[in-house]
């Protein structure tokens, strides 16, 4: 990897309009292979609705999304997933009445063509059992695999989140506040699983836990009121001024 | 729970109630008076048509009387006026359904909740006053004196014969009884497949489901389609048996009491709407002499039903038997 490679995923002018007030304005981002980029901000910045624009769930107001220099601001969500950029949720998503077993084989499911052959036995997904199991003991859940989702306690619903997302095998993941809601020792396990599934791709992550950021961004984007209001490593962007009236309040508090 | 195998229609090994359902179905005609028993066979293969949308699609569909409808009335035309075998009648009003299923998805299938049953709703009154005022489908009457004809040229589907001491056109009962049973395998084999498991999660969490790259709408669409074509293949079949396609089958009452059964039986379970489908006909059947206050009894059996089994009575079934099986199970250890 040479040093001044051209960004895996960027994007120009970004912009979305919500009934009249603009959720997103004139972002630019570029996020740079192999690192992990953490884009932070007050409540309501506007970071889920840049997730949601790079993933195409929203349509663009205006603005350009670049993957590997290619142009996929009109691309359908599911086309984006198949280039390799794929998201998680900020509120937990597990399918709630499968077994984590068939939580991450669904996600293995959906990178073949068997989704549509409808006149295949079930036996067909065994195929995709000893890659589920392997993705399940990454993130300790080896022995969980027959719980069904919905039982499984918080912290671990996100660890199972995190092993669906990765057998998705993205290039570029993009988590929506991965730790939001977990006790400490949780969020040291996603930190380090996240640390971990950062080998070989790029990450861009949404995230409130600074000690988190400072831990694990190569990279900082900070994000206030639609727009990007500094961008650098932890120890500049802490130290912006702008950054500390904007979001870290008087206190270096996450909460603006 | 083990979830690579396929689940049994009412949670026993698949194979042996499959064999449980052919053996009912052998036996109802020898319970119920033979007409009856095709007809609640009929409104079986409907409501599970049904119910693969809403149980498994998570989309609640206020028209499904239309598919019903025309396949009843295409059916009807084909083996009437063109005069076709049985077999390519059958077929005629499912591609009918099939394609009703293709229009309908086209402009219902990215509305959610409400918003798809009120659109489903809207086109199916489309379909009723088409039925109603074309110049082919005999108005308020309905198109009477369908022929059932001979099955392939050979098997005469119209004459009676005895049969156990039960008198039927007994033919009819097998083509019958095997279009609803094979309708019923197609629909839990695509269950099983591993569509089936894509749907599932599509019900589960839809945008999470996209966010995995599974093409949710597709998904839908697929079972809508499905779903009407197996709807439009069961008033087919109940064309052929009554000799009749009737206008009450594209009313938005014979949508209403799709649901109806479909709730009954246990929505979201391979055998309940089945049940629930034959239970309800069976009502009408015999608490025909009450004349409208059938109405009356049939909303007090469903508040009651409600009320009492909230998954439906096949839903309650099957929790029970897990719960059971479950301490069996942790007791056995
Ligand atoms: N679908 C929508 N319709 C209307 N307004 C929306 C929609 N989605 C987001 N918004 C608004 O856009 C703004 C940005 O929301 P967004 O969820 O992107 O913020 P966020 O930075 O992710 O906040 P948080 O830290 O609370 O998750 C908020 O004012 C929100 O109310
Ligand atoms: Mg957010």
């Amino acid at each position: 990897m040479s040093a001044e490679t051209a960004p895996i995923l960027a994007c120009r002018g970004l912009r979305r309009d919500f009934r009249g007030f603009a959720a997103v304005e004139d972002f630019d981002l570029a996020v740079r292979e192999g690192s992990i980029h953490a884009l932070i901000g007050p409540n309501g910045a506007g970071k889920t609705t840049v997730f949601n624009l790079l993933t195409r769930f929203l349509p663009v107001s205006a603005g350009r999304i670049l993957l590997r220099g290619e142009d996929i601001t009109a691309l359908p969500a599911e086309r984006v997933v198949r280039r390799g950029l794929v998201r998680s949720f900020q509120i937990s998503a597990v399918f709630a009445h499968l077994s984590a077993l068939d939580n991450v084989r669904v996600a293995l499911l959906a990178r073949t063509g068997l989704v549509w052959q409808f006149w295949r036995a079930r036996s067909t997904l065994d195929a995709f059992t000893d890659e589920a199991h392997h993705h399940l003991a990454s993130v300790g859940l080896a022995d969980l695999a027959h719980t069904p989702a919905v039982a499984l306690p918080y912290g671990r619903k996100r660890a199972l989140e995190l092993a669906t997302t990765l057998a998705r095998d993205p290039a570029v993941l993009l988590l929506d506040e991965p730790t939001q809601g977990m006790g400490i020792e949780d969020v040291a396990r996603i930190t380090e699983l996240i640390r971990i599934a950062a080998r070989g791709r790029t990450v861009l992550m949404v995230e409130h836990n600074l000690k988190v950021v400072a831990t694990l961004a190569d990279t900082i984007t900070v994000l206030a009121r639609g727009r990007r209001l500094a961008e650098g490593s932890y120890a500049a962007v802490s130290q912006d001024p702008l950054v500390r009236e904007a979001y870290l309040g008087h206190g270096g508090d996450a909460h603006a | 729970m083990s979830a690579a195998r396929a689940p049994g229609l009412l949670g026993s090994p698949a194979l042996l109630s499959w064999i449980g359902v052919l053996a009912l179905g052998v036996l109802l005609p020898f319970l119920v008076y033979p007409v009856l028993a095709m007809e609640m066979l009929c409104f079986a293969l409907f409501a599970s048509a049904f119910n693969l949308l809403l149980g498994y699609g998570g989309l609640l569909s206020f028209g499904h009387a239309a598919f019903f409808g025309i396949g009843a009335y295409v059916c009807g035309h084909a083996a009437k006026v063109w005069q076709l075998d049985p077999l390519l009648a059958l077929a005629c009003g499912t591609a009918a359904g099939v394609m009703l299923g293709v229009a309908f998805g086209a402009v219902a299938i990215r509305r959610q909740g409400i918003y798809f049953a009120m659109v489903t709703l809207a086109l199916a009154q489309i379909v009723y006053f088409v039925l109603l005022q074309a110049p082919f489908t005999g108005g308020e009457d309905g198109l009477q004196g369908i022929p059932r004809g001979a099955l392939l040229g050979v098997l005469d589907l119209q004459s009676e014969s005895v049969l156990l001491g039960q008198r039927a056109a007994w033919g009819l009962y097998g083509l019958v009884l095997a279009v609803t049973v094979s309708g019923h395998f197609l629909i839990a084999r695509v269950l099983a497949s591993p569509t089936g498991l894509a749907l599932r999660s599509v019900q589960e969490h839809e945008p999470r489901a996209r966010s995995l790259g599974l093409p949710a709408s597709g998904l839908k669409f697929g079972m809508l389609v499905l779903s009407a074509g197996l709807a439009a293949l069961a008033g087919a079949l109940k064309a052929l048996v009554l000799g009749l396609a009737a206008l009450t089958d594209a009313t938005w009452q014979m949508s209403g009491e799709v649901v109806l059964m479909t709730l009954i039986g246990g929505v979201g379970t391979l055998a309940g709407p089945a049940v629930g489908a034959g239970l309800l006909r069976y009502l009408h059947h015999t608490l025909a002499g009450l004349g409208s206050w059938v109405t009356v009894v049939l909303g007090g059996i469903f508040v009651f039903c409600v009320l009492v089994f909230r998954r439906g009575m096949i839903g309650e079934w099957l929790a029970w038997w897990q719960r059971s099986r479950a301490a069996v199970g942790s007791s056995g250890r």
